[in-house]
């Protein structure tokens, strides 16, 4: 053991003493005062403690508060995160009128109506009018935030407009697998005995199924294109894994055999978000967010929110899976023109190296 | 009579068991029969409490270990290697034994300190006591029931001991992760222990919950009308209802886990590639989130289960020391009963994100949201018993007025959670973590201490040490307020659970300064918390001693037995019940006991 966690150990066991023997001692003053005298005393002290800690602890409230807004994410960058954030207002202002009420009635309660030798407790056992109203009030306020909750709630979780992107995610330990269905716009089958990592198959594509080939396998980043609805249809290939998305105020779990979905419009650029956030280095992360094993803390993606133009440009330098696992079928490796084959050049032996690792 | 009867009647299996287990010894009241193998619901409460104590200190301080971690990600402690050896290598503590920590603290927490330490022992303390019992209908069940507990806390810390270490999966163990081996090293043999301690925890639970049922149904004394009972009975008897009905799904839940871990069974499991095998499972068609349906549809009502005991007590303690009857006392009988109710059709909250039906879930956001109507009439009603009072401030007093504020702030963010637009946002971030720690652990915590200083001069015949009392109330508030309060804001910028390192994370990494803070706090509160520990154990044996027989000038039975009740715990007659248990401040009478008939000249009322 080092100095320093002797050194702890050691004033904590002092503190220990020495608040016991102020304790002990305490006893006996109580029996020299007189039990009645050091009992109002007591009440006293406590009694007006009850009444600091109320006011202290607003004041905390109010300073934790400034302390700790600008820290939290500031706008949200999709159209469902600015429904979910308008719900967290609605909810904010209404239980916290509820939270700074009754904390003040509970502590300056106990404050006015602490012990003095001539007040005699109000027999009060009941009241049904009192009762009434606050059964009747509570459930009138419910009944508008959920009101509101579940207006919100289909909103976000009715269908994706036709006209949705449609990107596939899916989780592993520890790490995310996009998948985009290519110019067919299908995603082809695939089965999970097919997965084959050494053969650059993570996914489990049948290659049988002529719809896989030009599907597009990426797990450097998901590319979003600003402005248009994404569908991201989720899959787990192990365990229970979650696609966080905070900046979105978006979040589903990966479960593997089940796939769930979710959508969302993204309304920022990355680069947009750079400014609006003043960081350089910001990003979108995916988190994820349900417990998956000893690497979950570190289990992020990186999505690129980008424009239309560059979301093809992008897109149109990827290979597809299917050229990744035969790169001897690489129809842009065969006879084509000649601008097409150097170009194609540096993704095929990135994608040869990704293989092997 | 019949209590008579039922106590002879346990004496005769006393002596039984007592045969079977140790045949050397054949008198009764040895150590052996008056200590360790008790039918004395009053020695059991204590073995309990006892149990339950050391549970907490173990479960806090694995959450200091995971805060050192979470406070501290870049420093090192070579002091942890040499106690903990390779899941601290180089002081670090490893992401493994990070989440064995984490996963630990909660199972710990949830069902051995505050499900059998906070009902086993107030249920098992204050059921005959409060209700005029010689002791609990089965004694023999009763003593099973802490038994089967302490083998399965025997299991439960073996596991700490084994080679590949704990259940590391969460409180909750999902599966696939709890069920595979190859996934994480916690779902090896540490899951299995896990698995056997919690299903001999469920048994444990079974059977105290059935005596405690049958005990406040049948052995109520002469007069003692369900209506007259005080409501720390009434909130257990609830609590034991929900543990009955609850925990044989939790157990189901298990055993099918279970198959699928050994017997090649795919309840759970579906479509699973390992990639620290390579290799695909040939388990198809299960569903994962079968078990979270079976987990929650105990997991929900848990959190009642240790809610409740806590607002019983809070209810009583806050009445006797506030001079003054709880307010409405048929309405907190009707909320304890319409929580109970709506406890076991809320669970899939706990699930909104998990790719729920949509509308499926809109009814459990209605049903959710519901629960806040009896949660509130109980915090109006709490706050009306204190107006117009002639409030003491006890230890125990101020941890029941602590109780209501923790309940009241924890429970409003519930609004917040159980709303499923809202929860997509904050579901499995701090938010949730500031949530149910203030709600639920803390709060009851403070239900149990409240209980502990309020109950134990009839326990030991002895007080707690005041000074040490207001010390630890008062630390312990604020210290709970500064750590879980921060937390909601981390929650709301989306920072996940169960991360041990945030650095990585360019959302997340800016709370540094803050772990850091909420690390020290906790802590300093640790220790206070063992300032309470040294306090309860000095005082049993160097306390100060109890006067008379009603300390705290109390309406409630279990005041009428002698300092120090026997086993039987009533000296002759069982008394008779005239009243209920709030006469306080009636007719400008201080307090007017149960078992005082109501006299001709009384004004009306109960």
């Amino acid at each position: 053991m080092t100095m320093s966690a002797f050194f702890i150990i050691a004033v904590l066991l002092l503190g220990f003493l020495i608040v016991f023997q102020i304790a002990k001692a305490s006893e006996y003053v109580a029996v020299l005062k007189g039990e009645k005298k050091t009992f109002e005393q007591n009440n006293r002290i406590n009694g007006f403690l009850l009444l600091a800690f109320l006011i202290l602890g607003l004041i905390g409230v109010y300073w934790c508060n400034s302390l700790l807004k600008p820290k939290i994410l500031g706008e949200a960058a999709s159209d469902h995160g600015q429904k979910i954030d308008s719900m967290l207002y609605i909810t904010l202002a209404i239980t916290g009128i509820v939270f700074v009420l009754t904390q003040v009635l509970l502590f300056w309660f106990a404050f006015k109506y602490q012990y003095k030798e001539n007040r005699t407790a109000f027999y009060f056992p009941h009241n049904n009018k009192l009762e009434l109203i606050w059964t009747v009030i509570p459930a009138i306020t419910l009944t508008i935030l959920v009101g509101f909750g579940l207006y919100y709630w289909f909103k976000i979780t009715g269908d994706a407009p036709k006209d949705a992107m449609v990107v596939e995610v899916t989780g592993k330990q520890f790490a995310w697998i996009y998948r985009y269905p290519g110019k067919d716009n299908t995603f082809g089958k695939k089965y999970y005995k097919n997965i084959n990592e050494a053969q650059s198959n993570q996914l489990g594509l049948l290659w049988d199924d002529p719809a896989t080939h030009d599907d597009i396998v990426e797990t450097e980043a998901l590319y979003l294109v600003k402005g248009q609805p994404v569908k991201l249809v989720i899959n787990s290939r192990d365990v229970v894994h979650d696609v966080g998305l905070s900046h979105f105020r978006m979040k589903m779990d990966a479960v593997p055999g089940t796939p769930t979905t979710m959508w969302f419009t993204p309304l920022y650029t990355t680069e947009e978000m750079k400014q609006k956030t003043n960081n350089p280095n910001f990003e979108y992360e995916i988190s994820c967010d349900q417990m998956c094993g000893k690497g979950h803390y570190s289990m992020k993606g990186i999505i690129k929110v980008v424009s239309q133009s560059d979301f093809i440009l992008w897109r149109a330098k990827q290979k597809a899976n299917y050229v990744q696992a035969f790169p001897e079928k690489d129809p842009s490796a065969a006879p084509a023109p000649a601008a097409d084959s150097t170009k194609s050049k540096k993704p095929a032996t990135d994608s040869a190296a990704t293989a092997k690792n | 009579m019949s209590n008579e009867a039922i106590l002879h009647g346990s004496e005769v299996s006393t002596h039984e068991a007592h045969h079977d287990g140790h045949g050397e010894h054949h008198h009764h009241e040895t150590f052996i029969s008056k200590y360790v193998f008790s039918m004395d619901h009053k020695m059991i409460a204590k073995q309990f409490l006892i149990t339950g104590i050391i549970w907490a200190i173990l479960g806090g301080l694995m959450s200091v270990l995971f805060r050192l971690q979470l406070g501290f990600p870049d420093a090192t402690f070579p002091w942890l290697e040499s106690i903990l050896g390779h899941w601290a290598k180089g002081g670090k503590i490893q992401p493994e034994f990070y989440y064995a920590l984490v996963t630990m603290h909660g199972t710990v927490l949830v069902f051995f300190v505050l499900t059998a330490g906070l009902s086993g022992t107030f249920a098992n303390f204050l059921i005959p006591l409060q209700i005029g019992a010689r002791d609990m209908a089965s004694p023999f069940m009763n003593m099973l029931s802490y038994w089967f507990f302490f083998i399965s806390s025997v299991v439960m810390i073996s596991s700490l001991f084994i080679q590949t270490g704990p259940a590391s999966g969460g409180w909750t163990s999902y599966p696939p992760l709890s069920a595979l081996g190859d996934a994480s090293l916690g779902s090896k043999t540490g899951m299995d222990l896990w698995l056997i301690a919690m299903a001999l925890f469920v048994v444990s639970s079974l059977l105290g919950g059935l005596n405690y049922i049958s005990t406040i149904l049948n052995l109520r004394t002469k007069g003692m009308g369900m209506t007259r009972l005080p409501l720390t009975i009434w909130a257990l008897f609830f609590t034991a209802v929900l543990g009955v009905l609850s925990f044989p799904v939790l157990l189901s839940g298990f055993i099918l886990l279970l198959f699928d871990r050994h017997a090649g069974t795919s309840f759970y499991l579906s479509d699973i590639f390992l990639a620290s095998t390579q290799k695909a499972l040939p388990n198809e068609g299960g569903s994962a989130i079968l078990y979270q349906h079976l987990f929650w549809f105990l997991g929900h009502p848990e959190v009642y289960i240790i809610l409740l005991p806590a607002m019983g007590m809070v209810s009583e303690v806050m009445s006797t020391n506030a001079r003054k009857p709880i307010f409405g006392y048929m309405a907190m009988v009707g909320s304890i009963f319409a929580i109970t109710i709506l406890a076991f059709l809320v669970w899939a909250h706990h699930m909104f994100v998990t790719g729920l039906n949509p509308f499926l879930g809109s009814f459990f956001v209605l049903l959710t949201l519901l629960i806040a109507v009896p949660s509130a009439i109980k915090v109006f009603n709490w706050l009306t018993t204190l107006w117009r009072g002639n409030i003491r401030f006890t230890p125990a007093m101020l941890f029941a007025i602590g109780f209501v504020s923790l309940f009241i702030s924890g429970g409003l963010t519930g609004i917040w959670l159980g709303n499923s637009s809202l929860d997509i946002h904050l579901h499995d971030t701090y938010f949730v973590i500031a949530h149910f720690h203030i709600v639920m652990g803390v709060a009851s915590f403070f239900g149990m201490f409240c209980g502990v200083y309020h109950w134990f001069p009839k326990m030991y015949g002895r007080y707690l040490n005041n000074t040490m009392g207001y010390i630890h109330f008062w630390i312990t508030i604020v210290g709970a307020y500064l750590i879980f309060w921060p937390m909601h804001y981390e929650g709301l910028a989306g920072m996940p659970r169960r991360y041990l390192d945030y650095s990585g994370w360019a959302s997340f990494n800016q709370f540094g300064g803050l772990n850091h803070f909420i690390s020290i706090v906790s802590i300093i509160v640790f220790a206070v918390q063992l300032l309470f520990v040294f306090n309860f154990f000095y005082s049993i044996f160097k306390g100060r001693r109890v006067k008379t027989e009603n300390p705290w000038g109390s309406n409630t039975l279990e005041w009428t037995t002698p300092i120090h009740p026997g086993h039987g715990n009533w000296v002759g007659e069982i008394p008779e019940v005239h009243r209920w248990a709030y006469d306080y401040g009636k007719d400008g009478r201080e307090f007017i006991p149960q078992t005082e008939p109501i006299s001709a000249n009384e004004s009306e009322h109960h």
